[in-house]
């Protein structure tokens, strides 16, 4: 199980690239389509017509009542994204434990909420209150600021996590370092919990409630803001991990740790090194979930990072560019189900992809093939 | 099993009255747990009667908590198989548990309109859950040890999930009230609120049979079977094991303790609602699996045990005690609320300094302690690892088998 990234020369990384944005756009634009009908049909089963009705109506219908739903499926799409987005950036921490160490790090999610958690303290510690910040400047300072207080705490707090209960247990039975982290998450939890209670905690929404217009749809600018910012990361991730001295280390321990120990890589810092990177992309999905949702809670870190799991298992686990391909399918098909009004079912459903994916493919969509693991 | 005890004792001239005691309790094992489990509810029922327990509450509100206790025995005796014994990682139990309780909501409520016998509904409810075992266990089959805990946790998830949305046949939130109590049985009397000693004697009744069976099971053809697939499935394999219905069966009869668990819980408590069945159920079940010593039955019963009275009263009298010392920074803190955090807690100290539980079996201890073993006190990384790779290659550290790199 490697941490698999192209080394490629320039000219195919470029080529590579293109490729990969293209698939992308393609990805988003069939969503938006299957989505748009999707709403057609449970509109036209909502005003009461017969299933076949509603499907040919599904099919056919483009007029201007059909077009209200692709501003709605626009929106909606655009709402994926951003969950995508986030469940992408916690599934990147699960991937790179996975692929260095072997071991599903039940304490990730609970890493997130924490990060969470530290952005409302933060940016509630500064403005105190519930209002939008329309000063760009404050803006900047506020989100920036929130995000250089979390990464580094939330990232050092993964690194003594692993340093102190996970490292010990490196070359233990595979079941110890499993119920160890199960503890952990437990501890986490409960810590959050006790010091802020059992409720929904408010975040200060201070991203104002700026629109754009596109196609008829009100496209929320904040989304946007975390697509991009979520997709810088795991652009500078991917970079970081194909490009750098430490990167190649991390690549090196992830294929062999004694071989490459023998190299001179010194495998307990690439680890380290591992847990930190993972921790600070949590925080970040920590921050902009703060942003985005308005509210913070103990058990986040439960759900979420369940989510985000699988979406690295369907990417294939220890796959960067499979994890984030899963967060976003996994936003997707959320977003999906909540759309047509069966938001309650969406957790049942992602585990439902879970188990096909693990039942028939259990390396996932970029995983390689190898043996009879998983 | 007699040929080895035999070896064991015969060239040490007579036998020490301990070895001698040790030797016919392993020879008549079941006989050995009536007579254990007779004397431990002779205690149980005398220790509430006497300080320092009958100082602490009354006798009944004690015969109480032992019943309930006895639910997370067969829990955890029934989680034991699964994890202890065939090691398999399983997060999801509650689910299992939430089955059998939901299958006596069917059958003895208002809400379904009937009421069946009670002893008969207990092997209802438990093969209901055994035929969900065996459906959660037939898709795992394949899946290693990581994944296949992701799976069941997932499971563990989806059930209460199912049993919350389906609002129309399960009343959702508010979960099946009214639950018709066990009919009178003869020596026990009525099942009534009041009667909490009657709850605790059949309880008694139940893990004694739970735990023979388990027992019998453990020593039989099957109970090795468990263990070679724990120790390496591929070596299992290739002896003949069948591992396939060696493992569905471990699903199975896990499921079916939870179920036994499930239907006298449901029963006792007289309302089943999902959020009775989270990951907080699963967790301290495995908590007290683990602190008990996974693999050995009598101690993981006792852990459970241990564990649910420190949890229903051990914090209680903590609070008490702290308060009346009146340390002015501890005397607010309300252990109750930290439970979860000291298991937790707990769970992760007794991984890194005692991970064979308190009360370990043999067989156990060894495994995990193979590496230090082999590797000799050497503190060196290579040397740790390379006898961790040879423990995985002498088929003791599960998993370490298939840890080629891909």
């Amino acid at each position: 199980m490697t941490v698999t990234v192209s080394t490629g020369a320039s000219s195919s990384s470029f080529a590579r690239a293109l490729r990969i944005t293209v698939y992308a756009i393609v990805a988003i634009l069939i969503y938006l389509i299957v989505l748009w009908r999707a709403l057609v049909l449970a509109g036209e089963l909502r005003a009461g017509s017969t299933l076949l009705n509603a499907i040919v109506q599904a099919l056919t219908r483009f007029d201007a009542v059909g077009n209200e739903f692709l501003a709605q499926a626009l929106q909606q799409t655009v709402n994926a994204l951003s969950i995508g987005a986030i469940y992408a950036l916690i599934a990147l921490g699960y991937t790179m434990v996975y692929g260095i160490i072997e071991l599903i790090n039940f304490a990730h999610g609970d890493i997130f909420m924490l990060g969470a958690f530290l952005s409302v303290v933060f940016i509630g510690g500064i403005m105190g209150h519930n209002e939008a910040v329309t000063d760009i400047a404050l803006l900047t300072f506020l989100i920036g600021g929130a995000l250089l207080f979390s990464m580094p705490i939330i990232g050092l707090l993964n690194v003594g996590i692993e340093r102190l209960v996970y490292r010990p247990l490196r070359n233990a039975p595979r079941l110890a370092p499993l119920i160890t982290a199960v503890g952990v998450s437990f501890i986490l939890q409960n810590v959050a919990l006790t010091v802020a209670g059992s409720g929904d905690r408010r975040a200060p929404q201070i991203f104002p409630d700026w629109k754009i217009a596109f196609g008829g749809a009100q496209i929320s600018v904040l989304l946007i803001f975390i697509f991009i910012l979520s997709l810088a990361l795991m652009l500078a991730l991917q970079a970081f991990v194909a490009r750098t001295r430490l990167g190649r280390a991390m690549r090196a321990t992830a294929q062999d740790r004694e071989a490459s120990a023998l190299m001179g890589v010194d495998a307990n810092q690439t680890i380290a090194l591992t847990f930190l990177i993972g921790g600070m992309l949590a925080a970040v999905a920590g921050v902009v979930w703060g942003l985005r949702f308005g509210y913070v809670k103990f058990d986040l870190g439960f759900n979420s990072g369940l989510k985000a799991f699988t979406a690295a298992v369907l990417g294939g686990i220890g796959n960067i560019t499979g994890a984030v391909l899963g967060g976003f399918i996994i936003g997707f098909i959320e977003n999906l189900s909540a759309s047509l009004g069966y938001a309650r079912w969406s957790e049942f459903l992602v585990f439902m992809v879970l188990t096909f994916v693990l039942l028939f493919r259990p390396t996932g969509i970029l995983g390689q093939h190898s043996g009879d693991r998983a | 099993m007699s040929a080895t005890i035999a070896a064991r004792t015969s060239p040490a001239g007579p036998p020490s009255p301990r070895a001698r005691i040790e030797d016919l309790a392993t020879r008549h094992r079941s006989s050995a747990i009536v007579v254990g489990m007779l004397i431990i509810a002779v205690g149980l029922i005398v220790l509430p009667k006497i300080p320092p327990l009958s100082l602490i509450d009354r006798e009944d509100p004690w015969y109480d908590t032992f019943a309930n206790a006895g639910v997370y025995i067969l829990l955890a005796m029934g989680l034991n198989v699964v994890v202890g014994l065939a090691g398999l990682l399983d997060l999801g139990y509650a689910a299992f548990f939430a089955i059998g309780s939901y299958t006596y909501a069917y059958s003895n409520s208002p809400f379904a309109g009937t009421d069946f016998p009670f002893l008969p509904m207990l092997l209802v409810g438990a093969s209901v859950a055994a035929v969900f075992g065996i459906a959660l266990g037939a898709p795992t089959l394949r899946l290693r040890g990581d994944y296949l805990a992701i799976m069941t946790l997932g499971f563990g998830e989806i059930v209460p999930i199912v049993f919350l949305n389906l609002d129309t046949w399960t009343l959702g939130t508010n979960g099946i009230g009214g639950i018709y109590r066990p009919d009178p049985l003869p020596l026990i009397g009525e099942f009534t609120p009041l009667t909490p000693f009657a709850y605790f004697i059949l309880m008694v009744g139940i893990v004694t049979v739970a735990m023979i069976l388990l027992y019998r099971m453990q020593d039989s053809r099957i109970g090795r079977a468990w263990n070679a697939i724990r120790e390496d499935e591929l070596a299992a394999a290739a002896n003949g094991i069948n591992t396939v219905t060696t493992k569905l069966l471990a699903f199975a009869i896990g499921a079916t303790t939870a179920g036994l668990a499930g239907v006298f819980n449901a029963s006792k408590l007289t309302i089943v609602s999902p959020e009775q069945f989270g990951f907080a159920v699963s967790f301290i079940v495995l908590a007290m699996v683990i602190l008990g010593g996974m693999g050995n039955i009598w101690g993981v019963a006792v852990g459970a045990f241990i564990v649910y009275e420190i949890q229903v009263q051990g914090f209680k009298q903590l609070n008490k005690v702290v308060e009346g010392l009146a340390i002015p920074v501890l005397k607010d803190v309300n252990f109750t609320d930290y439970q979860y955090l000291l298991f937790g807690g707990a769970l992760v100290l007794m991984m890194l300094f005692r991970p064979e539980g308190l009360f370990p079996s043999q067989r156990r201890r060894r495994e995990l302690h193979i590496a230090e073993e082999l590797a000799g006190p050497a503190d060196d990384e290579i040397d740790v690892a390379a006898g961790a790779a040879m423990a995985g290659s002498l088929g003791a550290t599960p998993g370490s088998g298939e840890d080629q790199p891909g």
